[in-house]
Parts: C-alpha cells; sequence; structure tokens
C-alpha cells in the first residue's frame, strides 16, 4: 500500500492548497472545529483509494476496478502532493462483524465496547461534547442521530431541504409568551433562535444565486450551508450521506460510484471554500459502517465487507498521507479471505483525534471510549 | 376529597364503589386524557354518561373488542395486510426478490429491484395507517396505547431486512392479542415471531456459532432489565437455549438428522431446526436446565417472566408511561406486587396504576411524546369523523423523529421529556401543531391518480373546548389565544399552547 491514487473527483481538494497551511492545532484550540460526515451504507473504498499496485484487485474487478493512470490518463488523478489537508486511514472500521448496516451504525455511532450491556442513548459524539465545555454540537439531519444522543441537549436541524417557516414572526412571540415562566420557555426561544439564524444563512445564499453566482446542489449546497452555520456557532457538527450499497452496478473510474464520490468531494470542497479563514482550525472525518468484498459479485457490484478508509480532511491538518497500521493486500491477507481486514478500530482513531484536537487526557477520553487506547496517527 | 369534575350538561355518576377506586380527586377530563390517545368529544359524553369508575373498568377490561367506525373498518378491511396471510404475503414478497434478482440486464435488475422495494415500502404503510387509524378511533383506548407500549417495549425496527412484510403480524398477532393479558403469553408470542427472531439475529443463533445478541436484549430489555443481577453467563446460557430457533421463509424442511426429526417444528415462518440446537445441559439463572430442544425455550420464558426483577422493571416502565419521567418507587413496589401476585396479569398491574394516588398528583404534567401530540390532536380536532389519509399524520411523526416501526435500536423510543422537548423539537411542533390547525391538512384527501376529497376544518373551538378545555389554560395562553387574528391562527395556537403538550 505505498502507491495510491485518488479519483478525480477528490482532486478538486487540491483547490484548497491556496489556502495557508496552518498549524493551529499544535496547542489545542477553543476555537477548532470537528465535523463528522458518515457515508450510510458501506462504501466502497477500494474504488476510492486504489490499490494500483495490487494485481489482485485487477483480477478480481474484471468490469469495475479504476484502471491504474496513465492507461486512462483522465479518469484518476494522483493526490495532489502539495495541498497537504487530505488523509487517508485504510484499514478503519469496527470489530462488529455483523456486515449488517444498522446494526453496524448503530455501533459505531454509540461507540460503546462490543459484548456488553449498551447504553442505547449514548453516542461518542455526545460523549465527547459532554467531557468539553464551551462547545455547541448541532446534527443536520432530520433526526437526532445516535452518535449525538445522550446527557447533553443537542439540537437538529435539516439543511438539504430548507422550507421556509409557516409560523411567522408575530405567531413565534404569541407562541414564546405562553411559555414565559414554564420549565420550556429557554428552549422554545432557543428553537426559534436557531431557526432564524438558518433562515438569515438561506437567505444571504439566495442573495448570492441572485447575483449569478453558481448555485450548488445536492450535498454541495447541504455543506456549504454546514459551513456557514458552523463558521458563526455551532463547533461540533455531524451529517450523514446515503447512496453507498453498490450491490448492482457499482461502475469503475466512471458510473453510479464515480458519480457519488464527485458529488461527496464537490460538496466538501465547497464546505472547505466556505469556512473561508475557519478551514485552518476544522477537521472533517469521512467515515462509513464497513468496506465492501475485495472482489466483484456477479452483478458488477460489491457486497458487504469489513474494513473500510476513513477520510481526514482540514486546513490545518499533516495531511498527503496514508496513516495508520498497513499490510500489503493479497489474497491472503484478506479478512476471511473477503474483505478489508480492520487494523485500525474506529474508537482508537476516533480517540487519537480527540486527544490532539481537544488536549484530552486518558480519564477524559476513557469516558468517551471506555476501555479504548487511543491510536496518534500524528495528523493533527 | 372526590372532585370529579361534571361535562357541561350532561349527568355524570361520580359514585364509586370500593373495589372500582377512581384516582383521589382525578379530573375526568385529565384522567381521560392520560388513560387514551387523547380526550374527544365523544369519549367525555360517554364518561358523563356511564361515570369515570366504570369507563377505567372498561377500558381494563381485557377481552374488549368494541368495533370501529364502518369506514375505518372498511379502510383496514381493504388491506393486503388484512387479506393476504403472513405466509403467503412474506412468500409472495421473497419471490418478488427473488425473480427481481434474477434479472440478468443491470438496468431492468435495477427497476425490479425498486418495484420490490416499493411494494415492501407499501406493506409496511399499511401496518403504521393501520395503527393511526385504530388509535384515534377505536374506543378500546388504552388497549390501543397498551399496543403502542408494547410494540415499542418489544421493539423492532421494519426497515431491517424484510421485516416490512411482518411488522403488521407481529402488532397483530403477536401483541395486540395479549396488550391486556398476561406478560407471559406476550413474551412467548414475541419470542415465536419471525420478525423479533430475524431482527435480534437470532436465526444467526446455532450450536458452536453462538449468537448472543438476542439472548442479551430479551433480558436486558424485554424482562429482567440491566443491572438486575444477571451475570454474562446467563447471556451466553439463554443464547445456547436459544439455539435452532429461527425463520424459514421457503416451503422445503432442511434437512434434519434422522433421531432429531421429530423435534423439528414449523408454525408459519417460525421454524426450530434441532439440527442447529445445543442440546447439552445449561444453568440458566442459577437453575440447571436440561438439554432437551424447543422446550428449554418454554422454560426460559418461565423462568424469565416470573422473576421479581421481570415485575419491577415492566411496572416501573409502564409507570413511566403512564405516571411520571421518574416514577415514585412506592408505586412501583405495589404494581409490581400485583403483578407477581397476578401471575404477570397486566391489566390488574395497571387498575393499581390508575386507581393510585401517585396518578392523580401526576395528571397534566407528562410530556406528550410525538405519537400522543399527532393522535391526541387529530382526535380533538375531528372526534369520530373517518379521516380518509392516514399519510399526514405519518409524515408530522417523522418529522419529530418518532416514524411508528422505525426506532433503530432494539430499547425502543424513549418515553421522558428530555427526548422530544429540544429546541429544534418544540420548533418543528409548532410548525405542525400550525399545519393542523389551518385546514384539513390532507387527512381527508384520498392517494392515488383520481383522489376523493371530503371537506373538513378542526373543529377546535367546540363544546369540549369551553365546557372543559378552556378552564386548564393559563392566563398567559388565554391572552395569545384573544390575539388570534383568524380560526386558523387560533387553531394554531391552541395546539402550540404548552398545556396542548402536556397529558
Amino acid at each position: 500500500m505505498n502507491r495510491r491514487q485518488l479519483l478525480k473527483t477528490l482532486a478538486a481538494l487540491s483547490a484548497m492548497s491556496m489556502m495557508p497551511a496552518g498549524r493551529l492545532f499544535a496547542a489545542p484550540a477553543t476555537g477548532n472545529r470537528l465535523l463528522v460526515v458518515f457515508l450510510r451504507g458501506g462504501y466502497d473504498c477500494a474504488n476510492l483509494l486504489v490499490p494500483i499496485s495490487s494485481k489482485y484487485y485487477y483480477e478480481t474487478r474484471p468490469n469495475i476496478a479504476v484502471p491504474v493512470p496513465g492507461n486512462e490518463p483522465n479518469t484518476a488523478l494522483p493526490l495532489n502532493a502539495d495541498s497537504g489537508q487530505a488523509a487517508f486511514i485504510p484499514f478503519a472500521g469496527t470489530d462488529d462483524l455483523s456486515r449488517s448496516h444498522f446494526e453496524t451504525q448503530d455501533s459505531i455511532e454509540l461507540g460503546q465496547p462490543l459484548n456488553q450491556g449498551r447504553n442505547y442513548q449514548s453516542g461518542f459524539l455526545n460523549r465527547l461534547v459532554a467531557t468539553l465545555s464551551g462547545r455547541d454540537a448541532i446534527a443536520f439531519t432530520d433526526q437526532l442521530p445516535i452518535v449525538l444522543q445522550g446527557s447533553v441537549q443537542v439540537a437538529n436541524t435539516v439543511l438539504r431541504t430548507v422550507g421556509k417557516p409557516s409560523v411567522d414572526t408575530r405567531q413565534s412571540g404569541l407562541i414564546a409568551t405562553m411559555y414565559q415562566g414554564t420549565s420550556l420557555e429557554k428552549r422554545v426561544s432557543d428553537g426559534f433562535t436557531i431557526r432564524d439564524e438558518v433562515m438569515r444563512e438561506m437567505t444571504a445564499e439566495m442573495d448570492a444565486a441572485s447575483r449569478n453566482a453558481i448555485s450548488a446542489k445536492g450535498f454541495e449546497l447541504e455543506a456549504r450551508r454546514i459551513a456557514r452555520l458552523m463558521k458563526d456557532r455551532h463547533n461540533i457538527g455531524f451529517v450523514d450521506v446515503g447512496g453507498w450499497d453498490t450491490h448492482v452496478g457499482e461502475g469503475g473510474a466512471t458510473g453510479y460510484l464515480a458519480g457519488r464520490l464527485d458529488e461527496l468531494g464537490r460538496g466538501l470542497n465547497g464546505f472547505s471554500q466556505e469556512m473561508g479563514d475557519e478551514w485552518r482550525n476544522t477537521v472533517v472525518v469521512v467515515v462509513s459502517e464497513f468496506g465492501r468484498t475485495f472482489r466483484e459479485n456477479g452483478n458488477r457490484g460489491t457486497d458487504h465487507g469489513h474494513g473500510t478508509v476513513y477520510w481526514v480532511l482540514g486546513g490545518g491538518i499533516h495531511g498527503n498521507q496514508i496513516a495508520g497500521e498497513q499490510i500489503a493486500l493479497t489474497q491472503k491477507t484478506l479478512f476471511q479471505n473477503r474483505d478489508y481486514p480492520v487494523l485500525n478500530e474506529y474508537r482508537a482513531v476516533f480517540g487519537g483525534l480527540f486527544a490532539r484536537m481537544y488536549g484530552l487526557n486518558d480519564s477524559q477520553l476513557d469516558r468517551i471510549f471506555a476501555g479504548t487506547k487511543a491510536q496518534d496517527l500524528g495528523l493533527i | 376529597m372526590l372532585t370529579l369534575s361534571l361535562l357541561a350538561g350532561c349527568a355524570t355518576s361520580d359514585t364509586r364503589t370500593a373495589d372500582t377506586a377512581v384516582a383521589p380527586g382525578a379530573n375526568a377530563l385529565q384522567l381521560v386524557n392520560r388513560m387514551t390517545w387523547g380526550a374527544n368529544a365523544g369519549t367525555m359524553q360517554h364518561v358523563g354518561r356511564i361515570g369515570l369508575p366504570r369507563y377505567i373498568d372498561e377500558q381494563l377490561g381485557p377481552g374488549r373488542a368494541s368495533p370501529l367506525p364502518p369506514p375505518i373498518a372498511q379502510q383496514i378491511g381493504a388491506m393486503t395486510i388484512s387479506t393476504k396471510p403472513l405466509v403467503t404475503l412474506v412468500q409472495d414478497l421473497e419471490q418478488q426478490r427473488k425473480d427481481a434478482d434474477a434479472v440478468k440486464d443491470d438496468d431492468a435488475k435495477k427497476i425490479a429491484q425498486q418495484a420490490y422495494q416499493a411494494e415492501m415500502n407499501r406493506v409496511a404503510r399499511e401496518a403504521q395507517t393501520r395503527t393511526l387509524l385504530r388509535a384515534v378511533y377505536s374506543q378500546d383506548q388504552l388497549r390501543e396505547q397498551m399496543v403502542w407500549f408494547w410494540m415499542n417495549h418489544f421493539s423492532v425496527h421494519s426497515g431491517k431486512a424484510n421485516n416490512r412484510a411482518m411488522i403488521g403480524d407481529f402488532e397483530e398477532a403477536a401483541i395486540r392479542p395479549h396488550a391486556l393479558g398476561k406478560f407471559r403469553d406476550l413474551l412467548a408470542a414475541t419470542v415465536f415471531h419471525p420478525a423479533m427472531i430475524r431482527y435480534l439475529d437470532n436465526e444467526q443463533n446455532a450450536a458452536n456459532r453462538i449468537n448472543e445478541n438476542y439472548a442479551r436484549e430479551v433480558m436486558e430489555l424485554h424482562t429482567l432489565g440491566v443491572g438486575s443481577g444477571y451475570s454474562q453467563r446467563d447471556v451466553q446460557e439463554l443464547a445456547r437455549i436459544l439455539t435452532g430457533v429461527g425463520v424459514n421463509l421457503g416451503t422445503t424442511m432442511p434437512n434434519v438428522k434422522k433421531e432429531l426429526a421429530a423435534q423439528y417444528v414449523r408454525r408459519g415462518l417460525f421454524e426450530f431446526n434441532p439440527n442447529r440446537h445445543d442440546y447439552g445441559n445449561k444453568v440458566f439463572l442459577d437453575q440447571p436446565v436440561k438439554g432437551r430442544g424447543l422446550d428449554e425455550v418454554n422454560e426460559a420464558i418461565d423462568r424469565l417472566s416470573r422473576n421479581p426483577a421481570t415485575a419491577r422493571y415492566v411496572s416501573r416502565k409502564l409507570a413511566i408511561y403512564f405516571v411520571s419521567d421518574d416514577p415514585p418507587a412506592a408505586l412501583v413496589d405495589r404494581m409490581a406486587a400485583t403483578f407477581t401476585a397476578g401471575d404477570g396479569d397486566i391489566a390488574a398491574t395497571l387498575r393499581t396504576l390508575f386507581t393510585s394516588r401517585e396518578l392523580d398528583g401526576s395528571l397534566g404534567r407528562k410530556f406528550k411524546m410525538p405519537m400522543h401530540y399527532v393522535v391526541s390532536a387529530v382526535r380533538l380536532a375531528y372526534d369520530d369523523k373517518p379521516i380518509l389519509n392516514a399519510g399526514p399524520m405519518l409524515n408530522w411523526l417523522n418529522r419529530m423523529g418518532q416514524p411508528l416501526f422505525g426506532r433503530q435500536t432494539p430499547d425502543g423510543y424513549p418515553m421522558i421529556e428530555t427526548a422530544w422537548a429540544s429546541p429544534g423539537q418544540m420548533t418543528t411542533r409548532f410548525e405542525i401543531a400550525k399545519a393542523i390547525g389551518s385546514g384539513s391538512a390532507g387527512l381527508f384527501k384520498t392517494d392515488g391518480p383520481q383522489p376523493i376529497e371530503k371537506p373538513a376544518f378542526p373543529q377546535l373551538a367546540n363544546a369540549l373546548y369551553f365546557g372543559q378545555v378552556q378552564q386548564t389554560l393559563s392566563l398567559s395562553t388565554r391572552r395569545a389565544l384573544e390575539q388570534a387574528g383568524s380560526p386558523q391562527e387560533w387553531n394554531m395556537l391552541l395546539m402550540s399552547s404548552p398545556e396542548m403538550m402536556y397529558r
């Protein structure tokens, strides 16, 4: 695993190299920001971080392999060596072996040890917020995801589609008066505040669009909106992106998965642009519940696998590297003769990132990931 | 001390006998709000006629099966889940799935697979619709609440595998018949239902290839409760006992060793495969279990359902649902005693709750979950006028984060205020209050290419409001209502008021 290629779509990230790559994480900053992006469905990491030196990859993916650049120069480009703003952690994931989307997503979001009683109302990002102080977390999802459920009250708001609220300002005011002096007073007024904040951002977006700015759509639109909210007030965010369960007709350098990665790449690029100067203080972690089978299946797709590739992006990270424990990819090293093994357990990986970002000590980390030794990958 | 509030214009019998005691000082409107999915004019008139004590007796009667209003009964009767038995339904869908998978052309295959998914979604939506129609219109309101409660207690996520096809039957065949019956029967019905077996992976649990998932959750979530004293060893032993309990969607019997063939059991989609069972002896909850097949499971169900920890755990959960987020220990103790004395008699346990002083002190203070909020609003606004489309209600539940059968994790939805009253959730609730208050909101318009629509308007400023609801409102709420510029806005404000957030 020493030579790796990225899909062209991710080369967009190199645009971020225009910004100075500050190293503000040397001392834990209180102003830093974290966005966790969960790719639900188990994306096929082998067609993102392509093991071009593995003959076995090309043998076992006759229809969906991404070619070595040179043969088809326009389809795959190398990761821009100068950007330094993206790193990848292959062989990442959980020891959960159910290969069930739901169970694996749940168990990752809970971030608790396997094979013992679980607290279903305690996600690891909520425990992070509870451990830190002065953090304002928010989920950009229609329901509060498990990862942010827990002892700290966390807001959620959907940005994929934002409708103008039907309850107008006067009505909101009347509603607020009904709650004066009740235990819900503050939550009601906070709710109206977040709603108005989102609407202000949306108005700015519409103004920009009317000045002939190229209007974003899909995940890029959502990611840009997320950035505008995270720039101001919210410093820990979570969003999920679906559509990765490519059992059939996955495609290679072009096709279905390449299109999804393209949209994701444009979104993350848009996010970094929109963050502006704050991008230096921002870390984005992209995860998925599991990887997929190394070999293609009978439907030119891939099935549920095990280890996957996590991404770490940010204006101030030590990027341009493939981090963590690695192993040469051959038929022999495949897990259960089908999947990427997990060598970098997600709790250890997140623990290491959190320790660097927030200067957490072992007992603080233990509150977030009980019984796990943090793995410092030197990315931050 | 008896201060039953009288329904305006109706003679209320407020005498009570010793054995049908009502919570002392209970206000009829508030008690009905707690016992039902929400008070409406029809229910309050009925309570006015027969009196609160008899109403409570009626609701607690385990064998009751009041007919639904004919238009609602017809809607439910026409559903696929009402006309096709579970086995046929699942096998037909399974065939459709296999046919789609066998299509050679990638594009055609995608279309066929989408059609299969669409049919699964449609069948699941029928089950959701049926639940809502019964919650709104059934006279057996306590039973309908208990159906929801147990569906949440034995929570099955309909999104997993083909559970969308089985979730309706899980409610109908496993939960509903026992909702006010004996806990042991209820537990056993869930253990042997394919939706549960599949959801918690027991079909993967076999001798020497143990999957502990279901065994753990049965003890932690369904019976004893976490921290009640069972050990990891008990989890492993129960998992061994449960080996071989699985699901068979097909029509063929697996190859079973000759000497074990007599042990094979097939009931509908449920299958006990002796080849997969661990026939060794076990020790479960400090008592030996002789290895002998499926009967071990019945023995485990007996032990679990009759364990004192189960009585306490289930009683406390009932008290959280019906009384308070942190129910008084004395009430839970009395309920647990009733539960034990009646061998898990659910109705008797609820009678202890509904005749308690603790209930009286809690009335009007329990935050409504989205399900309570949505159903109580539709009941209040439309009384017994039959809706034509439950879709808007399903959407409101989705927006508020409590889709029916949509809890991913097996712990079921939380039933306490902090889970549902975050700032964003309150704002969403006000948006929904406006949708409900502004007009018929799509509830009286059928889906499809040629929709039928009936005129309807939410009648919230009704006799029940002026007779009883108004008195319960705070001065701030009344002042805000006075400033409404239209009937629609008045409705929206009433539905947004703190009083409508609590039951």
